[in-house]
């Protein structure tokens, strides 16, 4: 029995000890936001009785929620805009929802000096807490809400080169002033899902908005070949059971991949869609953040499509047009447009740009984040001139002969059991020579993109480049 | 006025004091002798009392009542007593050691006047209890000289009392811990632990031939049983520990180490296999958020307190620990890393640390190698514990539920810790010294131990 034995002992031990503080340290300093967010988290409260909830300010300052107290003490927390921050700016009465939740961490604090603290704990006054400043614009917003008018449906709009979201809007709407009150007849009305945000969690069927995908799958499969591409639409392509029609059973003749594009030709990305390699196929899937997590804060659900091994010929064209079992948020698709408008490259959305303590003192900021590369430059470059043909020459063309060129693609969304009763899809973003805005437009049951989505769409971008 | 800059800075005051209090932990080691390390001790005194004040001020301040001051006082005295006494009788005993019992404790009441000050004070007289028994445990073990010989008493003691508390306790949480005699309850796994250290020690002692290691492996296996079929699976994971390395230790053989973790991840996956509430732990510390309402609950809301107080924490009587689940016990860590933050509880592992270092420099100068592997044995049965959990409660391990030596609310883990460094203590100073006090005779004595290695080793062989 040595001393050797007892010394390496010694240092077994010492070293796991050494292993677990860094871990213990590591980890308490890391995550105290998200540990701080949990809603088993009671400690919330604590903060909360110490500090007065801070505001929530859009780009340019104007305040989009605040807390205010009347004469005999009491907080009310206020939404000066009323129903058209609804779901991005959320709620905290009856539970939390939107930035109120996503920034609940900065918003409980308070990063005012201790001495004021001291000063104002001896009078029992709360400390005011710190004010959150989002990207959000609310001239872009009002905008977007208008636009959509009375529709359901979602508007999104980001600039693709820092990934800050400008404006989202969903509907149907409620006034997050009166929560409370309207809370009971907002859950009985369970058939308008008023409190989803569908930007970030509506799953919608794409519809030929897809094929921005499909057109890029098929480049990838034929890299030296797609030029060549070929097809003669004769208005309907049938596989066996399944048939496929053109919009409206429109013939559109010899077209090549650029025109199949432009005048969104079903039976020809159906065909392609056919002879895909089914494992190629879900690679770019993958690669395009299907069914998986999205590098987005807050709540949102995961678009869907998986390609089984056993697919059908039928249901591959099905999948290559955006119907049978796709669905996709309107967000995810607003983020695909917007690494095509960006050279390939995905910047990671977002909302929260800083945080100021309650006397104008930085907390902390928050700048653009590179998420990676969706696509190659070369593969952005051809997607990207395709979807200006589609408002120059194709199913886009309300977007045309302004002062700004817009690309885009445009969807008709087949849903439900009746024949002819469509979502109307537009995502795209302009000027297609140097892209500022993506907008992301979904108006629900209203018809084809092209007429209904792209004028809706138009606005937004109008007032994005004070057109009249 | 004042009292808000107490509540505010006395946190920041209770992080430098504690770390002062640290480093001359370690500056101890750069001392062969006692008498070289005095003013460590000295200074170690200061900052104890320093970051008591600053723990029981804020504590006042926030809660008014004039009787926490009386109970601070109280263990100001109560702890400086057992340290001049202690120093008084055995004035060989190690002072680290004693330093560290008493700072150990004294943060045990201050988190548990701050929790529950009824159980605080129930503590404090177990404490009391427990210091006058230390000062006769040293005495005891000098006294009795062969200790080596009892070796089936530890034994039969050890697998009785574990396999009475199996049969005959009562049910806590699910787990047969603890009887009650005369209406105090015991909970003898804590105390087998040092009998369970003699025992190995001496069984091993005897011969290191295989055939004796593989009846000692068979009789510790006993003991882990029992306690396993008890569900009291952290108390089973430490008794199997201290015994692999005191195996390892007494025989130098790495094969019997390798065994013995290959046969103790065998038993686990096993264990996992069969028992429905081992796999609820697993499942707990791997995804508990996912069970957050059932099975993850309890250490999911000790990782909200250990995630909000920062490096400082939030200071005493500010936070929210009062919401974990057994946070006097199992949990109390957590409760200390979110009021008195990050810094300190670092503070604490270390302080934790430096007297398992001491515990083995110990063993290393003790010759007698009874003695000395009891101690190792003891010294790792102490370090394991702690490491179970500190590492549940922060989720770096699946969590066990067993005590914070000293800090957590409980008579019989407080007693047996006391207990535990008395025997410690007693144990250095009846086994005779391998290196003789004072530097001069160091060299030589160095040469000596040289010589007696090599000895060993040929006794070894043979």
């Amino acid at each position: 029995m040595r001393s050797k034995e007892i010394m390496h002992v010694t240092v077994f031990f010492v070293a796991l000890f050494l292993c677990m503080m860094g871990y213990f340290t590591v980890y308490s300093l890391t995550h105290e936001e998200e540990l701080m967010n949990n809603s088993y988290n009671n400690r919330q409260q604590i903060l909360s009785e110490q500090n007065q909830r801070g505001s929530i300010l859009a780009r340019d300052g104007e305040v989009l929620a605040e807390t205010v107290v009347d004469d005999s003490g009491n907080e009310k927390r206020v939404y000066p805009y009323e129903n058209l921050f609804a779901h991005v700016v959320g709620y905290v009465d009856k539970g939390r929802a939107g930035l109120e939740a996503q920034a609940n961490y900065y918003l409980i604090q308070s990063s005012i000096p201790t001495v004021s603290k001291l000063k104002r704990g001896g009078s029992g006054e709360k400390n005011p807490g710190d004010c959150v400043y989002t990207t959000l614009d609310v001239e872009l917003q009002e905008a977007a809400g208008k636009a959509l008018g009375v529709y359901r449906g979602t508007i999104i709009a980001l600039d693709p080169k820092t990934g800050e979201i400008l404006a989202m809007v969903s509907r149907p709407d409620f006034d997050p002033n009166r929560i409370s009150q309207d809370w009971e007849a907002i859950l009985e009305d369970e058939e308008s899902g008023t409190l989803l945000n569908r930007a970030t969690q509506g799953l919608y069927p794409p519809g030929s908005t897809f094929k921005i995908i499909t057109a890029l799958e098929y480049i990838r499969e034929h890299p030296d070949s797609w030029q060549k591409y070929r097809y003669t639409c004769s208005g309907s392509l049938r596989e066996g059971e399944d048939a496929i029609n053109c919009y409206h059973g429109t013939r559109h003749g010899a077209v090549d991949l650029k025109k199949s594009f432009a005048k969104s030709c079903n039976t020809s990305f159906a065909s392609m869609g056919m002879e895909f390699d089914k494992v190629m196929f879900s690679d770019t899937l993958h690669s395009l953040l299907f069914n998986q997590e999205l590098p987005l804060e807050g709540v949102y659900n995961q678009s869907r499509l998986e390609i089984l091994e056993d697919d059908s010929r039928g249901e591959m064209m099905q999948n290559a047009i955006g119907q049978g079992r796709t669905q996709i948020t309107p967000i995810h698709l607003a983020m695909i447009t917007s690494s095509v408008a960006n050279g390939g490259i995905l910047m990671k959305p977002y909302m929260v740009r800083r945080v100021e303590s309650a006397d104008g003192v930085v907390v902390k900021t928050f700048s653009s984040e590179e998420y990676g590369e969706l696509m190659s430059s070369e593969e952005a470059a051809i997607l990207a001139d395709y979807m200006k043909e589609v408002v120059e020459n194709g199913t886009g063309t309300k977007l045309s002969g302004l002062s700004y060129t817009a690309a885009g693609k445009t969807g008709s969304a087949e849903f439900g059991t009746l024949k002819g009763e469509s979502h109307a899809w537009f995502t795209g973003f302009a000027p297609a020579e140097d892209p500022g805005l993506v907008v992301t437009v979904i108006i629900e049951g209203a018809g084809s993109g092209g007429d209904y989505a792209v004028p809706v769409a138009r606005r937004v971008f109008d007032a994005y480049f004070n057109e009249d | 006025m004042v009292s808000q800059y107490i509540t505010e800075f006395s946190k920041y005051f209770i992080a430098l004091f504690a770390s002062f209090y640290t480093y001359e932990c370690f500056s101890v080691f750069r001392f062969q002798t006692e008498g070289e390390r005095s003013g460590i001790y000295i200074r170690q005194y200061i900052f104890m009392f320093l970051v008591h004040v600053s723990c029981f001020l804020p504590i006042y301040v926030k809660t008014g009542k004039i009787e926490y001051i009386f109970f601070f006082l109280f263990q100001q005295i109560a702890m400086y007593a057992t340290i001049v006494l202690y120093h008084l009788i055995y004035p060989q005993a190690n002072r680290l050691v004693i330093n560290n019992m008493c700072f150990l404790t004294a943060v045990g009441f201050t988190i548990l006047t701050r929790l529950s000050y009824n159980r605080a004070v129930r503590q404090f007289v177990i404490a009391v209890f427990s210091s006058v028994v230390a000062m006769v445990v040293p005495e005891v073990i000098m006294r009795v000289k062969n200790w080596r010989a009892y070796t089936w008493v530890y034994g039969g003691v050890g697998i009785v009392a574990l396999g009475a508390v199996l049969v005959l306790g009562a049910v806590t949480h699910g787990a047969k811990l603890s009887f009650s005699i005369l209406g105090v309850s015991f909970q003898p796994s804590e105390f087998i632990k040092i009998v369970f250290a003699f025992f190995i020690a001496s069984l091993l002692c005897r011969s290191r031939s295989f055939w004796n290691v593989a009846l000692s492996a068979v009789l510790a296996g006993a003991h882990v049983i029992i306690l396993v079929l008890s569900k009291d699976l952290g108390s089973a994971l430490i008794y199997f520990v201290a015994y692999v390395v005191m195996v390892y230790i007494a025989t130098g053989q790495k094969w019997y180490l390798l065994a013995g973790l290959s046969g103790g991840s065998g038993a686990a996956y096993l264990s996992f296999r069969i028992f429905s509430h081992v796999q609820v732990r697993v499942q707990a510390w791997r995804d508990p958020w996912s069970v957050i309402d059932r099975e993850g609950y309890q250490i999911t809301q000790s990782l909200f307190a250990i995630g909000c107080g920062g490096l400082f924490g939030l200071g005493l009587c500010q936070g929210s620990p009062s919401s974990i689940p057994f946070v006097t016990t199992d949990f109390i860590f957590s409760a200390i890393a979110e009021e008195m933050g990050i810094l300190f509880s670092l503070c604490l592992i270390l302080v934790y640390i430096s007297c398992f270092v001491m515990f083995m420099q110990i063993a290393i100068s003790i010759k007698d190698d009874f003695y000395r592997l009891t101690v190792a044995g003891l010294g790792v049965t102490y370090l394991f514990q702690i490491f179970l959990t500190i590492g549940g409660g922060i989720k770096f391990i699946p969590l066990t539920g067993v005590t914070l030596p000293l800090i957590s609310y409980g008579g019989s883990s407080v007693l047996s810790t006391i207990m535990m460094f008395s025997v410690i203590q007693g144990l250095y100073l009846a086994g005779g010294k391998k290196n003789a006090t004072g530097k001069a005779t160091q060299k030589t004595e160095r040469t000596k131990k040289e010589k007696t290695k090599k000895l060993d080793r040929q006794e070894h062989r043979r």
